[in-house]
């Protein structure tokens, strides 16, 4: 068996002394589409944070394709192929749709190719393709900040895309979204994996559902319970801290 | 979208025609002194284009501009004063007499060559503006950390100019206009005639320069960068690299700039390293038009050209004017003046002056059967 595209070797990371993650364990393998749940407050962000090279980790290894990510600047982590979207939409509003992309797809990211080279066919043909995945075509020269909320996230999961990431890692993909929204965007992650890596975080409970897929719960900074959603919702002690929590709010 | 961009490219245009045509007719019916500051104001508009750059595009407002602006300058009357020393004592510039100094300080020997001088003029600027960025954008200080530090490196500056008098003259600056430059005195008629063309044309080429730069996906990352830094890091570019290289350009075209502004006016002083003047070149942008490039242009050149034409009619007052003019800017127009046009500001101000007429409703659209809007 190959060996597993990320691996994340109990991994800890304490804020003055709070523990925001506990010996984490997770692996990932190639092609897979994993959720991964948890309450407000379960290290999920932080968990996102360690593997991009946000946030170095106190102790424990991320390790990527072979190789271990931990002391790497963020903009190498994102070049070895881990895209990143973040919980509220994060793209560049003051540039259009089209240049967005462009900067998302641009290869090699040096300032003396964005400066001297023009993009490609093959680059501008991938650009009018991930506008038709998300549909945006018709919105390919107006100004990212003029689109809707779940344009934006589109745009950013667009913008990952664009990146050629093995891995994919998407923060709330559906927060703020329509229900109909909600679902396309669960269809479009699928449509996605296989060829991507994909590690989803959110506690839409209907979203995850929908994505059908393994399910990790995290509490307190570590791996609760793993297995797939009809497993994990039937689990006393996964309803007692967290779906029980919630339905009660609701 | 296209609307919009034919109507900016109208309004350029307009602009640039009228710029151009000032140009070529200022030296037959302005007066030679009129032409001399028209010609130092269109030397600052280079500086401002610099400071548009990382503070109109990158987000990056520095306030020690002045730092490179005056080593531009410096560089240029170092090279004229030796030029023309030939005459004094030991063949060194004549203040270094005063001191009784009789040996040229090792670092004014490069300044004998003419064409070390051309390089240093933009090259020693931009270098020391690369390191001094790459520093300060590795460690991750931006916004108002960023301006503060500038602002202790401008202190820093002109405090060691204006104390090294053994050096390079301190308080007193460096002459320029008794030196000499192929064979006629720099303050001359003809040598100040000269000095405006090459200052126009400068103006142009750095201003096609920006442009170039900020023209395509370059920009994009500047402005990507100015609006969110993490997305530009997680996106996979290093917004160090791009920060130091746009803050190194701004400082090469401040040095260029303070040469053009030190032979025009005769003087380089450490006056160029005070914190106001500094400030004033973020005013010239903020009023003209910041991320425009042209305004930056524009404001340099007007804001000096009223700040002269004002302290001639009314001595003392410019301060307030210039401050006024400041706030009611940054309430009032807050894209600078530029900004404001192309958004469409002249015709709302036809309107409100009750010349124009508002469209009261939406304009007529074609519906097909399905009520879509036929484009």
């Amino acid at each position: 068996m190959n060996s597993p595209l990320l691996e994340i070797q109990q991994i800890s990371v304490s804020f003055d002394g709070f523990l925001a993650l506990n010996d984490l364990n997770l692996v990932l393998n190639e092609g897979d589409l994993r959720a991964v749940i948890g309450p407000n407050g379960a290290g999920k962000t932080t968990f996102l944070d360690v593997i991009t090279g946000k946030v170095l980790p106190t102790k424990g290894d991320v390790i990527f394709k072979d190789k271990s990510l931990i002391g790497q600047k963020e903009y190498r982590i994102a070049r070895k192929g881990i895209g990143r979207k973040f919980q509220s939409p994060r793209i560049f509003k003051n540039l259009s749709v089209q240049e967005n992309l462009a900067l998302s797809v641009s290869r090699p990211k040096t300032p003396f190719s964005l400066l001297f080279n023009n993009l490609k066919v093959k680059q501008l043909d991938k650009i009018q393709h991930l506008m038709s995945i998300v549909n945006l075509q018709s919105k390919s020269n107006i100004k990212a900040g003029a689109l809707s909320h779940g344009q934006k996230q589109w745009l950013e999961i667009a913008m990952l895309v664009g990146q050629d990431p093995d891995l994919l890692l998407v923060d709330e993909p559906v927060a703020g979204l329509t229900d109909e929204e909600t679902d396309l965007t669960a269809d479009l992650l699928k449509s996605l994996a296989g060829d991507h890596t994909i590690l989803v975080i959110d506690h839409d409970m209907e979203f995850i559902r929908r994505l059908d897929c393994p399910v990790s719960v995290l509490h307190q900074g570590h791996i609760l319970k793993e297995g797939s959603m009809s497993q994990i919702e039937k689990d006393p002690l996964v309803i007692e801290i967290y779906l029980g929590q919630s339905e009660e709010e609701v | 979208m296209a609307i919009v961009s034919t109507k900016k490219n109208w309004i350029n245009l307009t602009i640039w025609v009228v710029i151009i045509a000032l140009i070529i007719a200022a030296p037959t019916f302005l007066p030679v002194f009129r032409l001399n500051l028209l010609g130092r104001y269109l030397s600052l508009a280079i500086v401002a284009l610099g400071v548009d750059l990382i503070w109109g595009f990158t987000g990056m407002l520095s306030l020690g501009q002045g730092i490179f602006f005056a080593l531009g300058g410096y560089c240029a009357a170092m090279f004229l004063q030796l030029n023309s020393s030939e005459g004094f004592p030991n063949g060194i510039p004549e203040f270094f007499g005063l001191y009784g100094i009789e040996k040229l300080p090792f670092f004014w020997e490069p300044f004998r060559s003419s064409i070390f001088t051309l390089f240093s003029i933009w090259l020693l600027p931009a270098i020391i503006a690369g390191l001094f960025g790459y520093l300060v954008f590795r460690n991750r200080i931006k916004g108002v950390y960023f301006s503060i530090l500038t602002q202790a490196a401008l202190l820093v500056f002109f405090n060691f100019f204006n104390g090294q008098q053994k050096l390079i003259n301190g308080t007193n600056g460096l002459k320029t206009d008794v030196t000499e430059l192929f064979g006629q005195m720099v303050g001359s008629e003809i040598m100040q005639r000269w000095f405006f063309w090459l200052t126009a044309i400068l103006v142009i080429f750095a201003w096609l320069f920006s442009r170039w730069i900020v023209r395509d996906r370059f920009g994009d990352i500047l402005i990507g960068i100015r609006d969110d830094e993490p997305r530009v890091r997680f996106t996979g570019y290093n917004p160090v690299v791009f920060k130091t290289i746009i803050f190194s350009i701004a400082g090469g075209l401040a040095g260029i700039s303070g040469a053009l502004y030190t032979v025009q006016s005769g003087i380089v002083s450490p006056q160029f390293m005070t914190v106001p003047f500094s400030i004033e070149m973020v005013i010239w942008v903020a009023v003209g038009g910041r991320g425009t490039l042209l305004g930056a242009i524009l404001g340099a050149v007007f804001i000096n050209y009223a700040k002269s034409l004002v302290s001639e009619a009314l001595p003392a007052s410019w301060m307030f004017i210039q401050g006024g003019l400041f706030i009611f800017v940054v309430t009032a127009l807050p894209e600078g003046v530029l900004g404001w046009i192309r958004r469409g500001g002249l015709k709302e101000l036809l309107y409100l002056m009750g010349i124009n007429k508002k469209l009261k409703t939406y304009p007529k659209l074609e519906v097909n059967e399905q009520g879509e809007v036929k484009s």
